[in-house]
Order: C-alpha cells, then structure tokens, then sequence
C-alpha cells in the first residue's frame, strides 16, 4: 500500500499520516459498534433485550448517541487531582493501546509499519498503558482509584510474562518477528495454522496467550483494576465526559489489539482457512482478518457475563504459578522438537 | 510506601512529601467504603484500616436510613396502620416483616384466624422467602463479578411479584396481611397460577447452580472465606442462614412453630463445610440456595391445603388489647425477626421493639473481616445479606 500511495502523492509525510491514520478508521467505528454488540450479547444471555429504540433496529445508534451525550458533558476535574497528569492519561493510554496496531497486518497489502520487530514493538508498546492507568490512578487523587491503578500495574506487568512467552513460542516456530511473514507462513489451509502446528505445545501457547491477553486488557475474570462491585470503576472513576470516552475507547481497541495478535499468531491472520478459496484479494485479506477477530472478541465477551471475578492473590496466582511455568515447558518443548527436527 | 496526606483545606498535595530522604516508613490506610458504594447493599458505611490489599478492621457506621419505625408506632392511631411500616423494614420480603407483626398482634389479642388465612399468609411468606434469597443470591452474585446470575433472578422474581400483585395491586410494600385477616381474598385461578409457577421455578434453581454455586471462580472466591464458627455465631446471636450456615439447625418454623409451620414436611439446609470450612461464605450462601427448594416444597404443599371461606371474618372491628406486652419471633428471609410489643389499654402501641436480624448479623462483620482482603469484605458482607431497611429502621 506504501509504494501505491507514493506513487500516487509522492509525499513522504503525507504518506506516512495517511496510513498511521487508516486504523483509526477501524478503531472508531468498532469501539461504537463493540460497545452495541457486548451489550445485545449480554443481554441476549440474560434473557433481556438490551437498546431497542435509538435508532430504529435494535437501537443500533445507542452508542453514537452515549458518545454525543458524553461530548456535551461538564468537563470536570475534582479539586483535589493532580490537574496535569489528570488531563494527560487518558490520551496516555490511548496512545498506548493505537500505538500497537502500527504493526498489526490487517491485509497482505496494509500494514502501517512494515518492520522486522514487528511482535518485539507491539510487546513493548502496550506497556505504555500501565503507566496511562498509574497515571490516571494517582492524578485522580481517590484512594480507590488508586486502589484500582496499583492492582492495574501489577496484574499487566505480571500477565506481560506470560503474553510474551507464549508469543514467543509461536516465533520459535515462525524463526521471525515480523509479523506479515508470520501471517505468509501461515497461509494455506487450516492445517497450516500455527494453533495446529507443533501439536500440542503450540495449541496450547494459544490458550495461555489468550488467557493472559484477557488480563492484559482488565476483561473478566480479571477485571479487578476496575471491578465495579469493589472499587466502583478503579482508575477511571472520578473520569467523566470526553476524558472517560477516550478511556472507554482505548479499552474496547485493546480487546481488539489483543485479539489480532491472536489470530495472527495463531489463526492465520489475513489468510482464507480454505486455502485459495476467497482469498487474493485485499477485501478478501481484510474480511477474514475482521471475521476471526470479531470471533475472539465474541469469545471474550462470552467469558464476561458468564464468570465470576478472581481475588487479586487468585489473580497472582494463576499468573505465576500456572501461566508462566506452562509457557516455559512449552518453549522447553518446542525447543527441544525444532532441535531433533531439524526445522 | 509513603503515604501522602492531602492537604484537605487548600485542596491540593503539600508541595514537598514528607519522610522524603528519611527513613522510609510504611503506615495503614483509613478508607470509606460506602454510604455510596454499590456493593454495600444500601447505605452502609464501611470504615475500612487496610494495610495495602489487607484489610486489619473493619468499623461499621449504620443509621443513615434511620426512620424511627419504633418512635413511629408508638403514635399510630390503631395497631393497624403499624402494618405498612413494618413493609418498609426488610423491604425485598415485606410479607415477612407482616406476618411477624400481625402474628404477635393476633396473640394478644388472642384471635383465631381462618384456615384459609393462615394457607395464604405461610404461601406468601415462602414466596417472600424466595424472592428474598433471589436478590440475595443475585446480588451476590454482582459482588463476586457475576453479572448473569443476578438478572436470572430478577427474572424469576418477576413470576412471583406477578402473583402477589394481582392478589394485593402491590409489588414491593404489600400491607396485605392485616391482624386478624388479610386484606384481599387471592384471585379464583391463584392455585392454579402457584402450581405452575413451582414447575417453573424448579429447573431454574437447577440452573443457577450450575451457573453460580458450582462455578469453579465462585467456590474460590467464597469458600474458606469469612468462616464464622457455629459457637462464635451463636455468641453474636446471629440467625438466619448466617447461623444455619454455620451449621447450626436452628429454624423457628420447625424449632419453635408459629402459624401452621408445624403441618408442613421440609428440611432445614445447613452449611456442612462441603467446599471449605463449615461457615463460610459458600455455605451461608448455598443455605440460601438450598432454601429456595424447600419454600417451593412448603408452597407445594400448602396450596393443596386451600379451602374456601372468608379471610377478613376475624378482622375485629375495634382493636384495643388490654394493658400487657408480648414478645413473638417469627422466621423472616434473614433471620429471627421479634417483636416486643407493650400495650397499655388505647388503641395504639405503647412501644414497639423489633429485634432485626440483620442489625445482629451485621455485628458479626468485622469478627469475619479480619485479616481478609478488600475484596474479600464485599464477598462476606454480600454472604450475611442485609437490608439497610431493617438494620437501621
């Protein structure tokens, strides 16, 4: 798509904002529409409706109007936060959570940034978060919020050790970071698939990733940093309007962030699971891509109004005494097959 | 940790943090966990001393829905109209609350009421008892994190408000039962609409199980927490569920009938330490579960036990009991509910004292607290269920 656009505009810079702002176009609109779908999914489980009015079908424009509600809203800072910081986590966070899909290959043809440490960036980016949250905690100045950024802190940084590994896992396989070689690797039928390679180590750094990729991004069971019931809403309780929408956004494109890592780490990314059958062309790439993240999402939304919440010990846990120990008998074991095979 | 103290009049941190560059030292932290805290079941407030995720006390402040029920009473112009305060108490089972009241009403003044009145009253208390552990349940639920579970409930509580509304109009403060009688007769097709609501309801409580009992994240985080031993229960004078949970078989409907109670076959459910330790927040919540099955076994029973007649004949037209008190105990959702009631010869109470039993449950709290952690206090506190209404009246 680079080469395309260059040829087209012959403008470096132009180019380059062009596409860091093609994501956003996806990100936007699938925060409105994800936050629409959790809820006719929750309801649905619940025996209930969800929105039904705004809008018309299925109060399909429930969120834009939240969104218009909470653009219209007093911009209030309590008095006794840390002005400064206040203002400047969420857009902290946000950058945290948009900064990673710089690598993400929607398609064969897009990907925003085309580098060779692609997984290596996006690991390392989504970091950033934590210190948005810290940020958000502290500046609010209320105890549970920092309650809610102190749990925060230590739950990402805990479950980062396990996303890596199992990440990792699925590079020694691939031999590269990159992330649109890894999806190339994987093109061809289902079989080829990383999640069905090495069986069953790879299948299950799938799982691991997934599990802790949930952590990652605060959904339940690990919820604690937010956990209403406890720390009514953690770091982003004293937040309001726009402020609160931009945490609120960045939460729904880190569901989605974590969920393409997954699919393209494990589920073939772009790639058709028939082969060459609908596959080629760009749409095809970008509509498989969409289709297999919005499965993954479905899945962690499922989770959520199914499961109850673990205790921040429980949370410890299963972080460092189940996920992390698997994930280096795993790496242990893939290891040892890539030796006695050879590849 | 430092701990940085807020500069409250000023509004803003002192510019430079104390203890910086000296010995660092580390300190408890006071935090408010209520009135408005969404998982302190109304208006209490929670003064918690934590030191970091563990909580070291934990200081109960009540009365902020203080209404002065007691004081109320004593200037009613009848004994009737004490009826719809007594709704306002443990307001998600008003028909409890009633039935204690007009219980200790009718023997005072020693009135016999129909068979019929006393089919329906136990009906209603066990529906009450059912809705009541559905919000228990349900809200519990909410406090673990699960959200599902509570609208589960809400729905099958909607079968039962259907019926108690097209008995009384009422769905939530019924003042349906009256000394003497109750105020409306039950609709023509009510046994038949009980019936089918007990089929319903059957399978459901099945399905709650599986969706919340059993659930592996649900065992963990409530069993072997806040256990409340059965000597240590009994000495706080705790009753209800708390008490049963602790494995104490102590059930005013069997130990102690009132009503019709003793015509009825049911089992009192216990906690037994299944999942942990016998008085845990598994167990006082599977009482309640348990309980459910067994009102729908009362229910079942009692509707085949309808006969015809009039539920107001025994009404009295003037009600003026002769000086003298008495203190009667009925079995309410939560616990013993007492009333001590003092007449002195008029037609309104001289004093009226309720034993609530979530205020003495509630007073087992920070004994369970101890040493757990924040998330752990929700859990216990959602396990004891109290209603506000009542704690505070």
């Amino acid at each position: 798509m680079k080469t395309e656009l260059l040829n087209l505009i012959a403008n470096e810079v132009l180019v380059y904002t062009l596409m860091a702002v093609v994501p956003l176009l996806w990100v936007i609109p699938f925060a409105l529409f994800a936050v629409w779908w959790e809820r006719k999914i929750s309801a649905h489980m619940q025996d209930r409706l969800g929105p039904m009015l705004t809008g018309g079908w299925h109060g399909w424009a429930q969120t834009i109007a939240d969104i218009a509600k909470l653009i219209q809203k007093e911009d209030i800072i309590p008095t006794a936060a840390d002005r400064k910081l206040f203002v400047l986590a969420p857009y902290v966070v946000f950058v945290g959570s948009y900064a990673a899909y710089a690598a993400i290959p929607f398609a064969a043809a897009y990907v925003g940034a085309e580098i060779n440490v692609g997984l290596f960036y996006i690991i390392s980016i989504s970091s950033l978060v934590v210190i948005g949250l810290l940020m958000a905690g502290w500046a609010s100045n209320n105890k549970w919020s920092l309650y809610g950024s102190l749990r925060s802190a230590a739950q990402i940084i805990s479950y980062e050790i396990p996303v890596a590994l199992a990440l990792l896992a699925a590079v020694m396989v691939a031999g590269t970071f990159d992330m649109q070689e890894i999806n190339r690797l994987q093109s061809g039928s289902i079989l080829d698939w990383f999640i069905f390679q090495k069986f069953p180590f790879l299948f299950l750094a799938g799982i691991i990733y997934f599990v802790a990729s949930l952590a990652e991004v605060n959904r339940t069971p690990f919820d604690l940093p937010e956990s209403e019931s406890e720390l009514v809403g953690g770091y982003h309780t004293e937040y309001g309007g726009m402020r609160f929408a931009l945490l609120f956004l960045s939460e729904y494109a880190n569901m989605f962030a974590v969920s393409a890592i997954l699919v393209t780490l494990f589920f073939g990314g772009w790639g058709s699971p028939f082969g060459s059958f609908l596959s080629g062309a760009w749409y095809f790439d970008l509509g498989w891509f969409l289709l297999k993240s919005m499965v993954v999402i479905f899945v962690q939304m499922w989770l959520r109004w199914t499961l109850p919440r673990l205790r921040v010990d429980q949370l410890m846990y299963v972080g460092w005494k189940v996920l992390i120990p698997f994930s280096f008998v795993i790496i242990l074991g893939i290891g040892a097959w890539v030796i006695a095979a050879g590849h | 940790m430092d701990v940085i103290v807020t500069d409250v009049e000023k509004g803003r941190r002192p510019s430079t943090v104390p203890g910086l560059g000296r010995q660092l030292r580390s300190e408890e932290m006071v935090i408010s966990m209520g009135p408005q805290h969404p998982s302190t079941h109304g208006v209490l407030r929670l003064e918690l001393v934590v030191d970091g995720e563990i909580v070291v006390d934990v200081i109960p402040h009540i009365g902020y829905l203080h209404r002065c029920f007691e004081k109320h009473c004593e200037h009613m112009s009848n004994y009737q109209q004490v009826v719809p305060y007594t709704d306002r108490m443990d307001y998600v089972a008003a028909m409890s609350s009633e039935f204690g009241y007009v219980v200790a009403m009718e023997k005072m003044l020693k009135i016999q009421v129909p068979e019929r009145v006393e089919v329906i009253r136990v009906i209603m208390a066990e529906f009450s008892r059912i809705v009541s552990h559905q919000i228990a349940i349900g809200t519990y639920g909410l406090d673990i994190g699960a959200f599902t579970p509570f609208l589960f409930c809400m729905r099958d509580r909607e079968h039962i408000l259907d019926i108690i509304e097209e008995t009384c109009g009422a769905r939530l403060l019924y003042n349906y039962n009256w000394i003497g009688g109750l105020s409306h007769d039950v609709k023509p097709d009510f046994q038949d609409k009980v019936r089918e609501f007990c089929r319903y309801f059957k399978p459901n409580i099945v399905e709650l199980n599986n969706l919340l009992s059993f659930n592996k994240i649900f065992v963990e985080r409530t069993a072997n927490v806040g256990v409340l031993p059965a000597e240590v229960a009994i000495n706080y004078g705790a009753s209800g569920p708390v008490l049963r949970g602790s494995g104490v078989a102590w059930d005013l409907r069997k130990n102690d009938p009132y009503s019709i109670y003793n015509r009825f076959e049911f089992d009192i459910p216990v906690g037994s330490g299944e999942r942990g330790a016998t008085g845990d927040c598994w167990d006082r919540y599977m009482v309640r579960a348990r309980e459910m099955e067994q009102s729908v076994r009362i229910i079942e029973q009692a509707v085949e036990m309808l006969v015809p007649g009039d539920v107001q004949s025994a009404i009295p037209k003037r009600i003026r009991p002769e000086a003298g008190e008495i203190y009667v105990r009925t079995e309410t959702p939560k616990g013993e509910l007492g009333y001590y009631i003092v007449a002195d010869g008029t037609a309104s109470p001289a004093r009226v004292k309720v034993r609530p039993p979530c205020f003495v449950n509630l007073s087992a709290l920070p004994s369970m607290c101890r040493g757990s952690m924040i998330a752990d206090v929700v859990a216990i506190l959602g396990s004891i269920d109290i209603v506000l209404g009542e704690v505070d009246r």
